[in-house]
C-alpha cells in the first residue's frame, strides 16, 4: 500500500516470466514444406533427446503430436463437466421456479416432473457444454494473447499458409543454438533461425 | 489401397474435392483474394445486388417499425387462424438453419470430406436463418423490448413472475436460443484459423489489428491444434443431437396441442427430415449463386453439388413418406375430425396451397433419381428454389388448414395476409441475402484450414492423375 512498483520494472518483470525481450532466445525454428517431413522430422528430434517441441501447421497434421509428444487434450472432461452443471442447473431452476417460488395449478399437472423438464434440461446441457469447450479450447492453448515469439520467425507468416514449421524451445534443458540449429538443419529443416524472444 | 485408388476409373467414380489448384498456398490466395480484394476490385453486379437487398433490410425496418408503433393487428392473424405467417415464418427460417448443421456436424462426425467446401457457407446461412426466425415469434409478443422477461427466466421487478415450463413454447425459447448460440461458437470456432490466415497475410494496419484480434493469437500450434480438433468433435458431437432437438421441439409446439392435424407423434421426425430438405435446397441455392459470381468452381465441384442434391432426394422421399402416412392414420384412427382436417387439407379452401406443397416437395424432387439430372446446374437451381417454396407451403399447410377449420363451423375462417405481412417475410428475406453476402465477401467462405487438409490428404491419394485434369468449369 505504502509505494506501487515503477512501472517499468513491472512491465520488465513480467517480459521476463514470459520469456520476451530482445535478449532473450525463444526458440529455434525451421520449416518444411511437406506435413510428411516434420512429422518425421519431429521424430527424429525428439530422439535427440529434446522434450520442449512444438510444430506450427496450417491445418492439423495427423501423427504430429505422437511424434514430437504433445500430451492428450483433457477438454473431453471439462466439457463433462460442463454437461452436468447445465443439467444441474436446468433441474434446479425448474424444480424452484414450478414448486416453490410460482407454483401454478395448470390443467392438474405436477408442479415438477422429470418428463417436462427434459427438453429444457437437454438443451441447457447442450449450452452449458459447448461454452465451457468454447472457453477451454481457447484457454487451454494459452489463448487469446496479442504476441508471442514466434512471430518473429522470419517466415512465420507462412504457418498459416502452406509451411510447417518445427520449433525446439529455448527452455529445453538440451537447448544450446548452435547446437539445435545444427540439429534441426540435420533432419531436414529449411531456413533455420534463432528466434528472439 | 495405393492398386485401387491408381485405378483411372476412379476419376469418374470418385473425383478429387479440389481441383485446379497446384499447391496450398494457390488455395489460400483464392479464398483470400475474395476477402481482400478492394472494393473496385470487387464486381459491380456485388454491390448492386447488396443495394437491392439492403433496400429490402430497410422494408423490415419500416414494417417491424409499424407493427410495434400500432400492434400486431396489422398483421392479418384472426380468429380461428390465430397463428398464420409468423410462426410459418418462423418454422420455415428455423428449418433453413438446419441444414447448415447437418454439414457442419452430422457430416463431420460421418467423417464426410466433401463437407469442407461448403460447410462454412452452410454454418452462416444457419446463423442468419435463425436471426430471421427469431424476428417473428419475438416480434408477435408485440413490446420485444420486454419480451426477454417474458421469454427467459431472468428473476425481474417488472412482472414479478416465472416461466411455466410445462409449456412447449418455453421449451422452444431454450432450444432456439441455444441453438443459435452453439451454431455461433461452433462457427466462430472454425473461423479462428482462417482469421489467423488473413492476419498473417495482411498487408494494412487496420486489417492487421481488426484479424489480430479476432483470430485470438492462433498460431496453429500443435497444443493448439489438439485442443482444437478435440473441441471441434465436441461441439459436432453435441451440435447433432441439437439440431435434431431443436426442431422437434418446435414439433411440439404443434403436437402437443389437441388441434387435429397437429396432434400426432409424427410431427418431430417429420418436421426434422422437412428442415433438412429445405436446408440443402437453400444452401444449394446460395452455393450455385456464389460458385458462378465469385469462381469457386475448383472447390465447390459437381460432385459436391451431386451428394447434395442425393440428400434432398432422400429428405424430400422422406417428407413425401410422412404426408402418406399423414394421410393413413387420418383414415385409420377413425377419428372423424382428423378425416375431415386431411380431406380439407387436400380438397378444401386451401387445396392450392397443399397441392404446392406435394408438387414441390414430393414429386419435383423425384428426377434427382437420374444423374444428368443431379449433375445439371439449372435442374438443381429451379429444383432448390420449389423446394423452398414447397416446404414454405408445408408449413402454411399444417398452420392454416388445421386453424381454419375450428368443430364448431361456426368458428370456420379463412386467412388472408397482410401487405405488413408479405413486406415483412420480403424483409426478411433481404435481411438473409444482405447478411449473407456481407459474409461472402468480407468473411472467408470457404474453410482454408480443412480443405488444406483434404487437399494434402488427396495430393497422395491422386498422385500423379490431378494433374492436367480438366476442372469443371
Amino acid at each position: 500500500m505504502s509505494h506501487s512498483p515503477d512501472p517499468a520494472m513491472l512491465i520488465a518483470q513480467i517480459k521476463d516470466k514470459l520469456g520476451i525481450g530482445e535478449d532473450k532466445v525463444y526458440a529455434v525454428i525451421g520449416e518444411f514444406a511437406e506435413p510428411e517431413e516434420l512429422v518425421e522430422a519431429g521424430r527424429r528430434i525428439r530422439g535427440m533427446g529434446y522434450t520442449k517441441i512444438d510444430a506450427m501447421s496450417p491445418f492439423p497434421v495427423h501423427g504430429i503430436d505422437e511424434a514430437i509428444g504433445v500430451p492428450y487434450s483433457k477438454i473431453g472432461w471439462i466439457a463433462v463437466c460442463g454437461a452436468i452443471a447445465g443439467i444441474t442447473t436446468a433441474q434446479v431452476l425448474i424444480y424452484y421456479v414450478g414448486k416453490i417460488d410460482y407454483p401454478l395449478i395448470i390443467g392438474g399437472k405436477p408442479l415438477f416432473d422429470f418428463t417436462y423438464s427434459i427438453p429444457p434440461t437437454f438443451e441447457l446441457a447442450v449450452l452449458f457444454t459447448a461454452i465451457t469447450t468454447f472457453l477451454c479450447t481457447w484457454g487451454l492453448s494459452g489463448l487469446p494473447r496479442l504476441y508471442h515469439p514466434s512471430m518473429n520467425y522470419r517466415s512465420a507468416h507462412r504457418a498459416s499458409d502452406d509451411r510447417f514449421l518445427l520449433v525446439v524451445e529455448a527452455d529445453d534443458p538440451k537447448f544450446d543454438a548452435q547446437k539445435t540449429a545444427q540439429d534441426m538443419r540435420s533432419v531436414g529443416a529449411n531456413d533455420v533461425e534463432v528466434v528472439e524472444g | 489401397m495405393s492398386a485401387v485408388v491408381q485405378d483411372p476409373q476412379l476419376m469418374v467414380v470418385n473425383p478429387p474435392l479440389v481441383q485446379g489448384a497446384r499447391d496450398l498456398h494457390d488455395l489460400t490466395d483464392q479464398i483470400s483474394s475474395v476477402v481482400e480484394a478492394k472494393v473496385y476490385e470487387t464486381p459491380l453486379k456485388y454491390w448492386i445486388t447488396l443495394m437491392c437487398t439492403g433496400s429490402i433490410v430497410l422494408l423490415l425496418g419500416a414494417m417491424l417499425t409499424y407493427l410495434v408503433n400500432t400492434g400486431i393487428g396489422v398483421w392479418g392473424n384472426n380468429r380461428p387462424i390465430g397463428w398464420a405467417w409468423d410462426i410459418t415464418n418462423f418454422v420455415f427460417w428455423i428449418g433453413i438453419g438446419h441444414a447448415g448443421t447437418l454439414i457442419s456436424a452430422i457430416l463431420f462426425l460421418f467423417r464426410q470430406k466433401w463437407r469442407t467446401s461448403i460447410n462454412r457457407s452452410a454454418e452462416a446461412m444457419t446463423l442468419f436463418a435463425v436471426m430471421c426466425a427469431g424476428i417473428f415469434p419475438l416480434f408477435h409478443t408485440g413490446r420485444p423490448w420486454r419480451a426477454f422477461y417474458w421469454l427467459f427466466p431472468i428473476p425481474n421487478t417488472d412482472l414479478n413472475l416465472w416461466q411455466n415450463f410445462r409449456s412447449p413454447l418455453i421449451w422452444d425459447v431454450f432450444a432456439v436460443s441455444t441453438y443459435f448460440t452453439v451454431s455461433l461458437l461452433f462457427w466462430f470456432t472454425g473461423l479462428v484459423p482462417d482469421l489467423a490466415t488473413l492476419r498473417d497475410r495482411a498487408t494494412c494496419k487496420i486489417r492487421q489489428v481488426v484479424f489480430g484480434i479476432l483470430s485470438l493469437g492462433w498460431r496453429g500450434s500443435a497444443r493448439h491444434w489438439r485442443h482444437y480438433e478435440q473441441a471441434y468433435l465436441i461441439l459436432a458431437g453435441i451440435s447433432t443431437p441439437l439440431v435434431l432437438s431443436v426442431h422437434s421441439v418446435v414439433s411440439f409446439d404443434f403436437a402437443t396441442s389437441v388441434i387435429p392435424g397437429w396432434h400426432t407423434t409424427i410431427f418431430p421426425p417429420y418436421f426434422v427430415a422437412g428442415a433438412i430438405f429445405s436446408g440443402f435446397a437453400c444452401v444449394m441455392t446460395l452455393l450455385l449463386i456464389a460458385r458462378w459470381t465469385l469462381n469457386l468452381q475448383n472447390l465447390i465441384t459437381i460432385k459436391h453439388l451431386d451428394n447434395m442434391n442425393k440428400i434432398i432426394l432422400v429428405t424430400g422421399s422422406v417428407v413425401g413418406y410422412a404426408y402418406c402416412t399423414e394421410f393413413f392414420i387420418a383414415w385409420y384412427s377413425g377419428n372423424i375430425y382428423e378425416r375431415f382436417t386431411f380431406l380439407n387439407r387436400a380438397f378444401g379452401p386451401y387445396w392450392w396451397a397443399a397441392w404446392t406443397m406435394y408438387s414441390c416437395n414430393v414429386f419435383i424432387p423425384q428426377l434427382y433419381w437420374f444423374r444428368k439430372m443431379r449433375t445439371n446446374l439449372w435442374v438443381m437451381f429451379v429444383i432448390s428454389i420449389t423446394t423452398n417454396i414447397g416446404m414454405w407451403f408445408e408449413r402454411f399447410v399444417i398452420i392454416a388448414t388445421s386453424l381454419t377449420r375450428d368443430f364448431l363451423p361456426s368458428s370456420w375462417g379463412y386467412f388472408h395476409p397482410t401487405w405488413v405481412d408479405i413486406c415483412t417475410f420480403i424483409g426478411t428475406i433481404g435481411l438473409f441475402l444482405t447478411l449473407f453476402l456481407l459474409f461472402a465477401r468480407f468473411l472467408p467462405m470457404i474453410a482454408m484450414s480443412e480443405v488444406k487438409g483434404v487437399a494434402s490428404h488427396e495430393k497422395h491419394v491422386f498422385a500423379g492423375q490431378v494433374e492436367g485434369s480438366p476442372s469443371h468449369r
